[in-house]
């Protein structure tokens, strides 16, 4: 059930890649909060801002909910000055997660590309049972923290674009290779840019194993209400609209309509201009 | 002690328990948020534009946000009006809220026959009638911005329903009076005021526009003032209530509306931060009535004192 919580900030750190983790006192989100979920949080101080920001939920444990994310634009710069004390508005959980049990027999795989660690790392977590984790960055600078999974017992794979760190060159190339002799019972998970998101569904597709993918959009409501963060479905009556906030943001790779999923995030130029 | 304020409101029939409605589309169709609140604490539920037949609205992105407020373009995306009555108005009707079903076309005809078949259904409290669409036989010029097309469609539905009938006026309109009056005459029982304003955003460093419609509607604070002037104008043009809307955060721009003449308001883009924004103006009126030692909303409406 979705809700809305004043959190109070517990902890507020920047790990590496220039992400930061910013833990929250929540516990009825924390307690109802799956993997693949997400929170809509409202930034104190950036009082022109219209519209909450989506952050997948990167840990939920007693009472306690975590988000990693990294400062892009006007709200999550405003974000990075939250002190513990401090209270935000959270709405969530919010969204269908990533189906844990579509791991049962098989091996997973996690595909992550950037803060798409978050969701993945949550799911991690939940799976119990360790299966392989890729991580790909444009260079080692912005690569996340897969330390924790490594400790976990999962097999760790990452690439950077530029070499600096694990294998050199895209994370899907470093997926190929190890598909090639991969487990038949297979199951992947991925979070990240749209391009890496199709290049899964499309393995997925010629494998003929499963895949979950995680979409992110553009947002108004977060609820379902606004029809902003739309995307094409397959269906049996046809394609139609499915709402990403309400409906994903996980979807079954195969249910998506990928010739139709282009979409724009803001270039740095066009994020809403600092003000607060 | 003064007693407690009455908050209630009698729009054209339509019973409110308090002046503050939802804006149709930004409360979506009834489940969206009803986790978080009873909805039968909002004055009125006013539903997302449906339209006939199933609509597939534009393509994304179709939201961005600008200082102040956001720029949309959904393109009225609608299940149909057969869908709405069959999956969502039995949940709007277990709940004690009169249900307004904003509709909409791209022909009269459309209009029409969308009005029929909503006012046939068991638990629809009133129709806002969107006239901020295309007219397809007029070349695509909106119903709203010409008078007499505006008047031509009010009346055709007037001839299909029985219910309150409420034409939602645009703001990008020369004579927000003659418009208002043109609908009045023309059978409507209340107007309602402002969509969303004419607008678009330009990425600058792909050159190229953000909305993948090109254009949308600006709604949010930036509005509100604009808003004003409009619903001030057109509740002295006409007898019928209005309905003011546009940028509504808090209680105090609510109260400018009803003190401008509005018999009820509706929040929009602020449900999208607070979905419990509503609730929260209808508070704010309440305490604003009891300092102000008002006995009812009703008496606080179009009571600008001109300089
Ligand atoms: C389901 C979902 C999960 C997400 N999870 C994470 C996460 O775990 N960690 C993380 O760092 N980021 C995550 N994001 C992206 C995050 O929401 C944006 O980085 C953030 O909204 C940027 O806000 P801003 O004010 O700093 O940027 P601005 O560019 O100034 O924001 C302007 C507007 O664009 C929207 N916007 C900007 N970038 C994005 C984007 N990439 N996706 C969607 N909307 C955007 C903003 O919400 C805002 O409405 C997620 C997005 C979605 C949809
Ligand atoms: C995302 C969104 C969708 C909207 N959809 C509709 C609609 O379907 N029909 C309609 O008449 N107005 C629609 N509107 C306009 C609002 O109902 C309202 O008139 C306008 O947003 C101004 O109020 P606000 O500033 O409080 O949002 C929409 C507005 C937004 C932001
Ligand atoms: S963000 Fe409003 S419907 Fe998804």
């Amino acid at each position: 059930m979705m809700r809305i919580e004043q959190a109070a900030v517990v902890s507020h750190e920047a790990v590496r890649g220039g992400y930061r983790v910013l833990t929250f006192a929540a516990p009825a989100i924390a307690r109802e909060a799956a993997p693949g979920q997400f929170v809509h949080l409202s930034v104190a101080g950036l009082i022109e801002a219209s519209l909450r920001r989506p952050f997948s939920v990167y840990a939920a444990e007693k009472e306690r909910i975590a988000i990693m994310y990294k400062p892009v634009g006007a709200g999550t710069r405003a974000m990075t000055r939250l002190a513990p004390g401090e209270t935000v508005s959270l709405m969530g959980p919010l969204g269908r997660g990533f189906p844990t049990e579509a791991a049962e027999g098989r091996h997973a795989a996690l595909v992550a590309g950037g803060y798409g660690l978050a969701p993945l790392c949550f799911l991690a977590r939940r799976l119990g049972r360790p299966g392989t984790v890729f991580v790909g960055a444009a260079t080692a600078a912005v690569l996340p923290s897969v330390g924790e999974l490594s400790a976990l017992g999962w097999d760790t794979r990452t690439a950077t674009e530029d070499g600096t760190a694990g294998e050199s060159g895209l994370i899907t190339e470093a997926l190929d290779r190890w598909l090639a002799e991969a487990p038949e019972a297979l199951v992947c998970y991925a979070c990240g840019p749209n391009g890496l998101l199709r290049a899964v569904a499309e393995r997925a597709a010629r494998g003929g194993w499963p895949a979950w993918v995680s979409l992110e959009r553009r947002m108004g409501c977060g609820a379902g209400a606004c029809l902003a963060c739309v995307q094409k479905v397959r269906t049996p009556e046809g394609t139609q609209w499915a709402r990403v906030c309400r409906d994903g943001p996980v979807f079954n790779a195969a249910e998506i309509a990928w010739e139709e999923s282009d979409c724009v995030a803001p270039t740095a130029e066009n994020r809403t201009p600092a003000r607060s | 002690m003064s007693a407690e304020p009455d908050l209630t409101v009698d729009l054209a029939g339509i019973r409110m328990k308090n002046p503050v409605m939802v804006a149709s589309g930004t409360y979506g169709y009834g489940p969206e948020y009803a986790d978080l609140l009873d909805l039968g604490r909002l004055g009125a539920f006013v539903v997302k534009g449906i339209r006939i037949e199933p609509w597939d609205g534009n393509p994304p992105p179709r939201l961005v946000e600008v200082p102040g407020g956001l720029v949309n373009a959904i393109g009225l995306q609608s299940p149909g009006a057969d869908k709405f009555i069959a999956d969502y108005l039995p949940f709007l009707r277990a709940y004690d809220v009169p249900v307004i079903v904003n509709i909409w076309g791209r022909t009269i005809d459309e209009y029409e026959r969308v009005a029929e078949r909503l006012s046939a259904a068991e638990g629809v409290a009133g129709l806002e009638l969107n006239i901020s669409c295309p007219n397809i036989k007029a070349g695509g010029s909106s119903f709203g911005t010409d008078p007499r097309a505006a008047a031509q469609v009010t009346a055709a539905v007037r001839r299909r329903t029985a219910l309150p009938l409420i034409p939602k006026l645009p703001p990008n309109v020369p004579d927000i009076g003659g418009l208002a009056r043109a609908v009045a005459e023309a059978g409507a029982d209340a107007v309602s005021l402002i969509n969303t304003i004419p607008a678009m955003v330009i990425d600058t460093a792909a050159r190229r526009p953000v909305l993948a419609n090109v254009a949308g509607g600006l709604s949010g604070p930036a509005v509100h003032a604009v808003a004003v002037k409009l619903v001030w104008e057109a509740a002295r043009a006409v007898r019928v209530p209005v309905v003011g809307m546009g940028g509504i955060v808090g209680a105090r721009e609510a109260l400018e509306f009803i003190i401008a003449g509005a018999s009820a308001v509706a929040v929009g883009t602020a449900n999208f931060r607070d979905p419990l924004a509503p609730l929260a103006v209808a508070d704010g009126i309440r305490d604003y009535l009891v300092e102000h030692n008002f006995k009812s909303v009703r008496e606080l409406v179009g009571t600008l004192r001109l300089p």
